[in-house]
């Protein structure tokens, strides 16, 4: 499963992927998160607000730090 | 009523308390005459600052609470509802309370576009979002009054309008970087989801977050406020900058346009120009001029614009406010 993080480097993109990757072992699923910076690539995904969250290429989350609880049952989604 | 009125509004707007205290301190504390060249250069930094970042923390956090309720996503909906001159005044109003900085002008505009919304009203968001938000509203009133806030927010809504519904009328849309009609449209809003709790943690977080931005600006503005204040020889500025002198909206939106700086670091140098006799139009066309046009907000839209609409652009929104800056001191009177 990749998981992407969409946003330009800030405080909150940090948080976000550390959430993801605490969900991701809680889950004991085998994620690779990956970090998009370039708003160019970004906007691409469709989104106006970020952090963004993209599981395997789809957007979940938008604008908000999601907790590792609440991101758990999006990747359980994902990955059923 | 009206003294009560008054009286709210120098404590707590123009916080006169805190210009009280800092006379204080500066005669007191430092032993420095108040009046004097030093003495009120330190006078005028100090105030500005706490002013400055008072009024920031207290504006940001209401207002950031407020745009909780206005993810651009919403506001892309509310605007594909509407059409022609409405769509462009509600985009242009709604530009005012979109959570807004330079870096997301890009997913904006490539947000609204790919969504189906014409040129013109994107424009008309983009240009009256960094210029026109509440936040320069309030600290206009603080600086100089009400009647000058509320005439900015006027003029600038119609610059914006004009501006867009201009844009939309060259039928430049074949300007725009092919990739950004082919980008998909995720509607994801969480509005819903969002409690209580998170948007006053959020509100808490812009506040952070801008402070973190915007401090050195402030410091440098009130630092060249100060400096204008009380060190340049007002002939100097008058000659360059005087009311009666045709050339001196030219000369500000030269030197402003180019310029990077928040609302926050620009109104100390306006107030200081204005002390020194500056006409009113020209310092608001120099405010005007740094937080709507600036080189690297300019060399992101350039990624998603071809250069004749950006030229474009810049030419709209640079004739706006010189024209504001020229309406504006021949009408000054009006507002002092």
């Amino acid at each position: 499963m990749i998981i992407k993080i969409l946003g330009s480097g800030c405080k909150k993109c940090g948080a976000l992927a550390e959430n993801a990757k605490v969900a991701a072992q809680t889950e004991g699923i085998n994620a690779e998160i990956e970090k998009v910076t370039d708003v160019v690539a970004i906007a691409s995904y469709g989104i106006m607000s970020t952090p963004g969250l993209v599981i395997d290429e789809k957007v979940v989350s938008t604008g908000r730090v999601l907790t590792a609880s609440e991101i758990s049952p999006l990747l359980k989604e994902a990955s059923a | 009523m009206q003294d009560v009125f008054i009286w709210l509004n120098d404590q707590l707007l123009r916080m006169q308390w805190l210009s009280d205290l800092v006379t204080l301190l500066v005669r007191d504390g430092m032993g420095l005459d108040p009046v004097s060249r030093v003495g009120g250069s330190v006078h005028f930094f100090i105030y500005d600052v706490i002013k400055i970042f008072i009024l920031l923390s207290v504006l940001i956090f209401s207002i950031s609470y407020v745009q909780s309720y206005f993810p651009p996503e919403r506001t892309r909906r509310i605007l594909g509802q509407r059409q022609g001159l409405w769509a462009n005044t509600l985009a242009a109003l709604l530009g005012t309370i979109t959570p807004f900085c330079s870096c997301s002008s890009i997913p904006l505009f490539i947000g609204f576009t790919s969504a189906g919304l014409p040129l013109a009203v994107t424009f008309s968001f983009l240009i009256s979002s960094p210029l026109v938000d509440l936040a320069s509203v309030i600290l206009l009133a603080s600086i100089f009054n009400w009647s000058i806030a509320l005439a900015y927010v006027v003029i600038g809504l119609v610059l914006a309008v004009l501006g867009g519904t201009l844009i939309g009328r060259l039928q430049l849309e074949g300007q725009v970087a092919a990739f950004v009609y082919q980008s998909p449209v995720s509607d994801h809003d969480n509005d819903g989801t969002i409690s209580r709790r998170e948007r006053l943690s959020y509100a808490g977080d812009q506040v952070r977050e801008i402070a973190a931005r915007v401090w050195l600006y402030v410091l440098i503005g009130v630092g060249i406020g100060a400096a204008i204040h009380n060190w340049i020889p007002e002939d100097f500025i008058s000659a360059l900058l005087g009311q009666d002198k045709w050339w001196s909206v030219l000369v500000a939106t030269v030197a402003g346009v180019p310029m990077y700086a928040d609302i926050f670091g620009t109104l100390p140098i306006a107030e200081a120009l204005v002390e020194k006799g500056v006409g009113l139009g020209t310092a608001l066309t120099f405010m005007m001029a740094v937080t709507a046009l600036s080189l690297p907000s300019m060399i992101m839209l350039k990624r998603v614009v071809k250069l004749p609409l950006l030229a474009v652009f810049i030419g709209i929104v640079t004739t706006g406010i010189i024209l504001i800056g020229y309406i504006f001191n021949a009408t000054s009177h009006l507002f002092i």
